[in-house]
């Protein structure tokens, strides 16, 4: 369950972004430069932003808290990926992970196994994608963060996945806000969506 | 006069080597800081590193005389005139070089990456251990090469600070110097003229190696 109330600067203009109602499974859409982006950093403590964030029973920001972003355990999957590039896949997946338990089961989810021995520049960019996706899962997060984390992949793979990545947060009590513009992904992995419109989120 | 070529090619090899060594943690300090941090004084400290480049090295090694020579206020280290002065002249002309360089190799490094890792929860020291580093670590190399090149040619400040004695002092480009004086050094001068000719263009040819590994490392084009 997340809920926040964040005062922040998305580029030039000052913004209030406010989610009432508690979510477990979040979409923000809107379009390229609205700001999604800026929310899901600032929801990591990458962004500078003053107000009030809440995840599960942890309050991560009020006033008289910023818990620094290691400590947050919200897990960013970035829309480049932003694999490390002098790892292997397998150095990548395990970055965050307190062991190596999962790493068969989720490489299995994500269809990784035969790619554990590569290096991130020979990966496609819809494996790259994957992995930063089970990168960000494997660290046993209280909220994934996914910014566009569907764009570089077929669409017949992209349910499944969604599919996949929503039962896995479900069984494990797992947040996630994602920001996108594919109708197909939010509805595939989102229970609520809210737009992003003029600093403001509205709901849909 | 007496001059031993191998003396003087192991005299300047090792100033060199121990030279860069020691600007290695101040090099990789000061460029994290000048690449990452913003702080009052910052634009300050990034032109005064410049200061030692553009200064004759004669002057340089007049001031390091003043800081290290007697009465002066590091005089207790009793530096000049002993091989430490050749390895002291060798740290301060290589310094500027060497931090600009890890300046510009902590600057490739895309700061997301440090981002991710946090998001992952690794806290900022072991992502600079397991991130900033590995990333940044050819780059890093490539300006190591860079400033133990320059660290072998110095010349100005190290004959300031440590003279020109044999055997202790008497770097390649001093001995060079020294030869040239002498009516029968050609031969030997010769030899150490080749000698630094062939370490130059190795050493520019490992940075050239370093240097494309750092954009391959960070996949950046050429």
């Amino acid at each position: 369950m997340i809920r926040f109330d964040l005062q922040l600067r998305i580029g030039t203009r000052d913004a209030r972004l406010t989610l009432d109602v508690p979510a477990t499974r979040l979409a923000v859409v809107g379009p390229s430069g609205s700001g999604k982006t800026t929310l899901l950093r600032a929801l990591a403590g990458l962004h500078a932003a003053t107000g009030h964030v809440q995840v599960g029973d942890e309050v991560w920001l009020d006033e008289r808290r910023n818990v620094p972003t290691h400590q947050r355990r919200a897990a960013w999957v970035p829309q480049d990926a932003l694999l490390f590039p002098h790892l292997d896949v397998r150095a990548n997946l395990l970055f965050g992970a307190p062991n190596d338990d999962e790493l068969r089961e989720v490489a299995e989810l994500l269809a990784l196994t035969s790619l554990l021995d590569r290096r991130p520049r020979h990966l496609s960019g819809g494996e790259r994608q994957r992995v930063a996706l089970g990168r960000a899962v494997l660290a046993r997060p209280k909220l994934l963060l996914l910014d566009e984390p569907f764009a570089a992949l077929p669409a017949s793979q992209r349910l499944a996945l969604a599919e996949g990545l929503r039962a896995r947060c479900d069984a494990r009590g797992v947040a996630v806000v994602l920001a996108s513009h594919d109708r197909d992904d939010v509805r595939a992995l989102a229970e609520v969506r809210y737009g992003l419109e003029d600093g403001r989120l509205v709901g849909a | 006069m007496n001059v031993d070529v191998t003396d003087a090619i192991l005299i300047s090899l090792r100033a060199a080597l121990f030279g860069t060594l020691l600007a290695t943690p101040v090099a990789l300090g000061l460029g994290h800081l000048l690449a990452r941090r913003t702080f009052p004084g910052r634009s300050l400290l990034a032109a005064a590193l410049f200061v030692p480049l553009v200064l004759p090295p004669v002057v340089t090694g007049y001031l390091l005389l003043a800081l290290f020579g007697r009465g002066g206020p590091l005089g207790f280290l009793d530096v000049p005139f002993h091989f430490a002065a050749c390895v002291v002249a060798a740290f301060f002309v290589s310094l500027p070089l060497f931090v600009l360089s890890a300046r510009q190799a902590f600057e490739a490094v895309d700061p997301r990456y440090e981002e991710v890792a946090a998001t992952l929860g690794s806290p900022r020291a072991a992502t600079f251990r397991r991130v900033t580093l590995p990333l940044a670590l050819p780059g890093l190399a490539a300006g190591a090469t860079l400033a133990f090149a320059r660290a072998l040619g110095e010349f100005g400040a190290t004959v300031v600070l440590a003279g020109n004695l044999e055997g202790e002092t008497r770097t390649l480009s001093l001995a060079v110097y020294a030869l040239l004086e002498t009516p029968d050094g050609d031969d030997a001068a010769r030899t150490l003229v080749l000698a630094s000719l062939v370490l130059s263009t190795l050493s520019v040819v490992l940075y050239e190696v370093f240097r494309r590994r750092a954009r391959l490392r960070l996949e950046l084009p050429g």
